[in-house]
């Protein structure tokens, strides 16, 4: 089938970007999308044309390095699916597709449709763990966890940090991804003694990053490839709220 | 070159930690003098960065993704081996070792398989303080799952995402070091060279793949947790970026590498669908517990599964290995899938396919109980196909999965470069001919949270380190020749892509060096690689600069080591005439097919001293003994 791509370009941080159309005749609906921007790459070196610039790694929907916007939905119009594990057999012939990096300003542009997304990384460091040092554990089965906490806990946990959630936000909030991980800890007996601090120390961080503010749009949890649920949020500002209160949970 | 292993002797369950004992300490207050530098953020080098940073070493740490959460270690689905016995079916702390060490067909050092079964108890204590969710009984208490052909049940897991949790276990480990400013963290940064000053690795030479910029860090020792070398395949369940070039430039500095032959072969992948494809698709094999795997009796039957009476169907592993059947080791049920496609018996467009059948199972069962074991894999399996596997049987292929061999280590993980530590996959230590499921993220995790740093401070202790800084003549020379090789490749601009070359050359290895391996075919693999390799020096095209974000350069550099490796890899399995593990080499099986290993010419480790691209690498063999499990013929008829 023929598929018209128009892919933002941009050759580094300082270059202002612009739309490019591109034209495949034959693309195999078998493909990932990612195959057939490889087709393009392959195509455009031929021509001796600069290679679009896209972050991928594992593609099999976990890594979370892969994403781009796709006729303006994070990760394209197939729910619960990273842009990796889209196949072109959900489009038809003719179609047109617009591609762009995520846009949101605490996720900088590198090139094309690569992003910095190395906030993400700094809000982890500001408290997104629990500090057991390697030796102090004490036996595994010393702290049961009641199954169905572990089942809620499992689902946060399954965040795979790909930014989609800023992405679609209009504000450009980091609300879901950090309320995951606040979630997914505070709901362990182990994460209890540092969850009050997690919270604040998570949050300020997220605002210190220049990510915006939640306001409960849900266009977050509608295109989570992982389909983590707005209830993470509704955690992370009741633990919030608590430890800016009373300092502890 | 004499291997010297360490392997402490005496009785094998004291070894380890008479071992630690017997090492120097390096005092708390000296503990931050020294820098240690950790390539690779997967759960080796995650866990070690971060144990590293908690011991109170200076960590400088390095991965070439934009994040370190992002190690394909990330992918593992099916989970973790740890002899807890929690189940009270007989496992113990042996029962893994010797499991393991048959497993390996006999090809792996006892003292490196018994620590890790020892260690394996802690890492799972350490993961759940760290708040991995793993699965749990309504007890509250770890649950586990049989896997990988034990008979015992020690698999704990989080879902079909052991992998992820473990890894983001280990990433949060080390992102608090990074905010305590204990590691400094440089993603996107891809190690290029290795600089050895006076015999000892005293630093890396890097790229920074945002800006291109080139520089040296220097440190008292370098520890590579970089990964195996499955994409020199071109086709495989690694990442895309998963790549040798760490491994293999320490390599050409002196680090010798061992039995690059030992490949695995992952049976249940989601086949190929066309020249375009540029990956493959793992699926647990835990599916095989309850799938049939079959094809017609027929050749070129093509027919959907569903309309094959039962009269015309070849259940081959049911009829070869009445007592495993469809649960027999994965190189044995690799080899056979090959073998019935290479009779014409194989089905989907391709011929490169067997069914793997889940019809019986849903009649005995029921669909909700196969939803409820395997609904994220059927998913996946309908994403990625377009086909309905509750309708119609999956159709399922090999793939080029996990390298057991990798750079030689001693007991303390060092290569036999002074100072080079080698932690994970990267290293050949503890799988010998074939890994068994579930036992690889053990074996990072216990490199990284507990094997590295018992065994770093010993070296750093007893060694002294002259004051060396980037511009030690060494540096200099290291960051040339890095320069000199990109330039070459920029400047060849011939007429084909990286990729198509990467291509090409993995199609020679599968189908030399893949599945099943003879002389002749090696010879032929051995003599089209060089070929190959001149070839894309005169011919590859690389667009843009150096100085700037370049994938197609990066890409460059990596398949440009693969094309080295993969002679080293063939190399290996002509001169390793026997069968063993997932090297199986035709003219050496038993009168039923099976691999026949000979003990009394091939035991021991092979290793590899670098002499020169398109020279003759010299061969040094590490003898291995064994004196707990002894070596038996493995059956599974």
């Amino acid at each position: 089938m023929r598929i018209i791509l128009h892919i933002w370009r941009q050759r580094n941080a300082g270059d202002p970007g612009r739309m490019v159309r591109y034209e495949l005749p034959n693309v195999n609906q078998e493909m990932s999308f990612l195959e057939m921007l490889d087709v393009l790459n392959e195509d455009l070196i031929g021509r001796n044309e600069d290679p679009v610039a896209f972050d991928h790694d594992c593609r099999e929907g976990i890594c979370g390095t892969c994403g781009c916007m796709v006729n303006g939905m994070a990760h394209g119009p197939l729910p619960g699916t990273t842009l990796c594990q889209l196949h072109m057999r959900h489009f038809k012939d003719g179609d047109e597709l617009y591609l762009e990096p995520w846009r949101a300003k605490a996720f900088p542009v590198i090139k094309d449709l690569m992003v910095d997304r190395g906030a993400f990384d700094r809000i982890i460091a500001a408290g997104g763990y629990i500090s057991a040092a390697t030796g102090s554990a004490p036996d595994g089965n010393a702290i049961p966890v009641p199954k169905e906490d572990a089942e809620n806990s499992m689902d946060a946990a399954a965040c795979i940090g790909c930014g989609a959630c800023v992405a679609m936000c209009p504000n450009a909030s980091a609300a879901l991804f950090t309320g995951a991980k606040i979630a997914h800890l505070g709901l362990l007996p182990q994460g209890q003694p540092e969850r009050a601090r997690r919270a604040m120390a998570m949050v300020a961080q997220a605002k210190e990053e220049i990510f915006g503010s939640c306001s409960n749009i849900g266009e977050c949890e509608a295109v989570c490839p992982k389909e983590i649920k707005l209830e993470v949020i509704a955690r992370m500002n009741r633990d919030f709220i608590q430890a800016s209160l009373t300092g502890r949970m | 070159m004499e291997l010297n292993s360490k392997s402490p002797t005496g009785p094998i369950e004291t070894r380890w930690e008479r071992h630690c004992f017997n090492g120097k300490l390096v005092s708390p207050a000296n503990k931050r003098k020294h820098t240690i530098i950790m390539v690779g953020t997967g759960l080796a080098g995650g866990a070690a960065a971060a144990s590293l940073a908690e011991l109170g070493y200076n960590v400088k740490c390095f991965c070439f993704q934009d994040s370190p959460r992002r190690a394909h270690s990330i992918a593992a689905q099916g989970g973790i081996n740890a002899a807890k016995n929690y189940h009270n079916d007989g496992d113990s702390v042996y029962r893994l070792f010797y499991d393991t060490v048959k497993g390996g067909d006999f090809r792996a050092r006892e003292s490196n398989v018994y620590r890790l079964a020892q260690i394996s108890l802690n890492i799972i204590d350490q993961c759940v303080s760290q708040g991995v969710p793993f699965a749990r009984e309504y007890s509250g208490y770890l649950d586990n799952r049989s896997f990988g052909g034990a008979q015992v049940s020690r698999t704990f897991y989080a879902r079909g995402q052991t992998g992820q949790q473990l890894l983001l276990g280990a990433y949060q480990a080390l992102e608090r070091q990074i905010g305590n400013g204990a590691v400094t963290m440089l993603p996107r940064t891809e190690m290029l060279d290795l600089i050895v000053i006076d015999g000892k690795a005293r630093g890396i030479v890097t790229r920074n793949l945002v800006t291109g910029k080139v520089e040296s860090h220097l440190a008292d020792a370098v520890v590579l947790g970089t990964g195996g070398y499955g994409n020199v395949y071109y086709l495989s369940t690694n990442a895309k970026g998963s790549n040798a070039t760490a491994i293999w430039r320490a390599h050409k500095r002196g680090a010798l590498f061992a039995n690059p032959c030992f490949t695995q072969i992952h049976p249940t992948c989601i086949p190929v669908s066309g020249e375009y494809q540029s990956k493959l698709t793992l699926m647990s094999e835990s599916l095989r517990n309850d799938g049939r795997v079959w094809v017609p009796l027929k050749k070129g039957d093509k027919r959907p599964p569903s309309q094959i009476p039962e009269n015309e169907r070849d259940y081959y592993l049911e009829r070869k290995y009445p007592s495993f059947g469809n649960l027999v080791p994965r190189d044995v049920a690799s080899r056979n899938a090959k073998q019935v496609c290479d009779e014409g018996r194989g089905v989907g467009e391709t011929g490169l396919a067997v069914f793997l059948d889940f019809r019986d199972s849903i009649e005995r069962l029921g669909q909700p109980v196969i939803k409820e074991r395997y609904g994220n894999l059927f998913d996946m399996y309908e994403r990625i196909t377009g086909e309905d596997p509750y309708k119609e049987a999956m159709r399922i292929f090999p793939a080029m999965h996990y390298t057991m061999g990798g750079l030689w280590v001693d007991y303390n993980l060092m290569s036999t470069i002074p100072g080079l530590y080698v932690i994970g996959e990267a290293n050949f230590s503890d799988h010998g001919a074939n890994r068994l499921g579930a036992s690889a993220l053990m074996q990072g995790l216990g490199d990284g949270y507990f094997v590295l740093p018992n065994t770093i401070g010993d070296y750093l202790a007893s060694t002294k380190f002259e004051k060396v800084d980037g511009s030690h003549p060494a540096a200099l020379d290291a960051e040339r020749q890095v320069a000199e090789t990109t330039r070459r490749l920029l400047e060849t601009k011939g007429t084909r892509s990286v990729d198509s070359y990467h291509r090409e050359l993995g199609k020679i290895l599968w189908e030399y060096c893949g599945m099943a391996r003879n002389a002749t075919g090696l010879k032929v693999a051995l003599a089209k690689i060089p070929e190959l390799r001149e070839q894309y020096w005169r011919d590859v095209k690389v667009l843009g600069t150096g100085e700037e974000l370049n994938q197609s350069l990066e890409k460059a550099g990596r398949v440009a080591d693969f094309f080295e490796l993969a002679e080293l890899l063939c190399l290996d399995a002509l001169e390793r005439n026997e069968s063993c593990g997932g090297h199986f080499r035709e003219e050496y099986q038993t009168p039923e097919g099976e691999a026949a290993r000979d003990d009394e010419h091939y035991s021991y480790a092979a290793a590899w001293e670098f002499q020169g691209v398109g020279k003759r690498p010299v061969l040094h063999k590490e003898p291995l003994a064994f004196e707990y499990v002894h070596p038996s013929q493995r059956s599974y008829k």
